[in-house]
């Protein structure tokens, strides 16, 4: 198979080369990470306002609404005049919060789910950093950010905030583990847990296809649990707007709600991209053995266009999810996770393990 | 006991199946009514550039008539302002000069005529007070503004055009009582 049109990986070290005969190797990595900082500060900006914008107009759509239709052209610059409404509002300090935790909490978790990004394969070559355990390390980063929701709602000195917080904390703690047993599945597929090996272990198919059942079970558990790990509707108790106004976000306000905001959307882009890389083959086009006419058609689909698109997808499903839904109550959720999705993972798990031993899935 | 009526069910707490509980049929079932409201028609309107039909009966923003020769109706009698229940109406009299005759129907005529839309209830009990027919309710909406200054409409904005085409129809809001009281010669101002 021939990518060599999309393959990013002789840009990056032309690049390198060009940073390093001209200025030493220090100097040349500091460059390096200054561009691949303020490339990503770009990206995370444009992808957190404009999923707030989607998430806006499809719920509008599902209630038969227009949705945000008069600032700009369909309202695309909606969000950005939110942001600047952010931006210059008053940021208020509460008399009796913990002022150090209550300033640190909103960057902890703006920086635990900007740093998930950094593991990310956009396209072939296409990544800040291709660690060897990228699976694993994707996993312990986005759960740091329940550690800034918790200080958040703790720092805050509110009942709200408090109940908030600790539900998140509950919550997200629980989930993790069906989290990361829906990810193992694919991992004892595809042997690996380096990012690129397992989307170019999906050249000839993606995983969803050729893990069948036991993968199409594990994708499923996947969206339900990484819908409640991001705390999302219907599992948003953390934030639960009818009984907790605004859970531990309660008593944030301007530019320190914006991040708390943009953190919780980019936390939901992460999940659903990491969803389109182990089970829907990354930025791999889609192939049907065979039809090699078609395959060579999808193959001129840049393979961030191929990468984007399943991330989209997979998010529409989590927003359309959102909004048909009620919100469970706390003991439905901790039920619906221990009593049911996580025996579950661990019987589908062992399934898989048979299968790859005895070699039931598509190679 | 005796039941008072026939109309009380008997509440069913019946298990749920196998099929019920585990959910996920009404789980597909619920997204496929969401997605068919998501492609489905919407309800939006798109206000100020669309508007709905409104009833010939609304009581919306009020207009001041002129009679067919293009001369105010309103006398500056303040029956309106009196009948008002919000206080929004304010008027200042004045005399009409010789020569002013193709202006005003009467020899008394209102030079400031005020409604204040942010205290108007629109309850239409000017309109009823009237005995002139001056003053109507109208099926036009206030449009909003950023002053409160601004909802102090004077005669520019309340006085309807002298040309034959702008007046604005309020024939439909008139009664058949009204309608034969204006064909009604022996009363002057009908003249």
């Amino acid at each position: 198979m021939d990518f060599n049109i999309y393959d990013f990986t002789s840009f990056t070290t032309w690049v390198h080369n060009a940073l390093t005969s001209s200025m030493s190797p220090g100097w040349a990595m500091f460059v390096e990470l200054a561009i691949v900082g303020v490339v990503f500060i770009a990206f995370y900006a444009v992808i957190g306002l404009y999923l707030v914008y989607a998430e806006r107009k499809v719920c509008a759509l599902i209630q038969n609404r227009k949705g945000p239709n008069r600032v700009g052209p369909f309202g695309l610059l909606q969000t950005i005049a939110d942001l600047f409404k952010l931006l210059m509002k008053e940021l208020i300090y509460i008399k009796n919060a913990d002022k150090f935790l209550f300033n640190l909490a909103p960057f902890i978790v703006i920086i635990a789910s900007f740093m998930a990004i950094a593991a990310l394969p956009f396209a072939k070559g296409l990544h800040a950093i291709d660690l060897n355990i990228g699976i694993f390390y994707l996993f312990a980063v986005s759960s740091l950010g329940v550690i800034g929701i918790l200080l958040a709602g703790w720092s805050s000195n509110s009942k709200y905030s408090l109940i908030g917080a600790i539900r998140s904390g509950a919550q997200v703690v629980s989930y993790e583990l069906s989290v990361g047993l829906a990810l193992l599945s694919i991992v004892i597929f595809s042997g690996s847990m380096q990012l690129s090996t397992i989307v170019e272990s999906q050249a000839n198919g993606w995983w969803i296809i050729k893990g069948h059942i036991p993968a199409i079970i594990s994708f499923l558990i996947f969206l339900v649990a990484s819908t409640a790990e991001t705390n999302r509707g219907p599992f948003d108790l953390a934030e639960a707007e009818s009984e907790l106004t605004a859970g531990f976000h309660t008593e944030y306000s301007g530019i320190k709600f914006a991040f708390f905001f943009l953190a919780e959307y980019m936390n939901m882009f992460i999940v659903a991209a990491i969803a389109a890389t182990v089970f829907l083959g990354g930025w791999m086009p889609f192939h049907i053995p065979g039809l090699d006419g078609m395959n060579h058609v999808m193959d001129y689909i840049p393979p961030f266009v191929w990468f984007m698109g399943k991330t989209a997808f997979i998010i529409f499903i989590m927003m359309w999810f959102k909004w048909t839904f009620p919100r469970l109550r706390i003991d439905q959720l901790l039920k619906l996770e221990w009593k049911y999705l996580l025996p579950l993972n661990l019987m589908n798990i062992v399934l898989i393990a048979f299968i790859v031993l005895m070699g039931w899935y598509i190679k | 006991m005796e039941k008072l009526t026939g109309r009380s069910k008997v509440v069913s707490n019946k298990k749920l199946s196998f099929w019920e509980s585990i959910y996920l049929p009404a789980i597909i079932g619920g997204m496929f009514i969401t997605i068919k409201h998501f492609f489905g028609k919407k309800v939006t309107i798109n206000v100020p550039e669309q508007t709905r039909k409104r009833s010939d009966v609304y009581r919306g923003m009020h207009v001041l008539k002129r009679d067919d020769e293009g001369r105010e109706r309103c006398t500056a009698c303040g029956l309106c302002a009196l009948s008002c229940p919000a206080e929004a109406i304010t008027m200042v009299a004045a005399e009409r000069k010789p020569g002013e005759e193709h202006l005003y129907r009467e020899e008394k005529y209102a030079t400031i005529y005020e409604i204040n839309m942010l205290r108007c209830i629109f309850c239409g009990d000017c309109e009823e007070a009237c005995p002139k027919e001056a003053i109507f309710l109208t099926d036009r909406l206030v449009e909003s503004e950023y002053k409160r200054k601004n909802f102090v409409y004077g005669k520019d904005l309340l006085v309807e055009p002298v040309e034959k085409d702008k007046r604005i129809d309020v024939s439909k809001r008139q009664t058949p009582e009204v309608l034969e009281f204006k064909k009604n010669k022996k009363f002057t101002h009908n003249k």
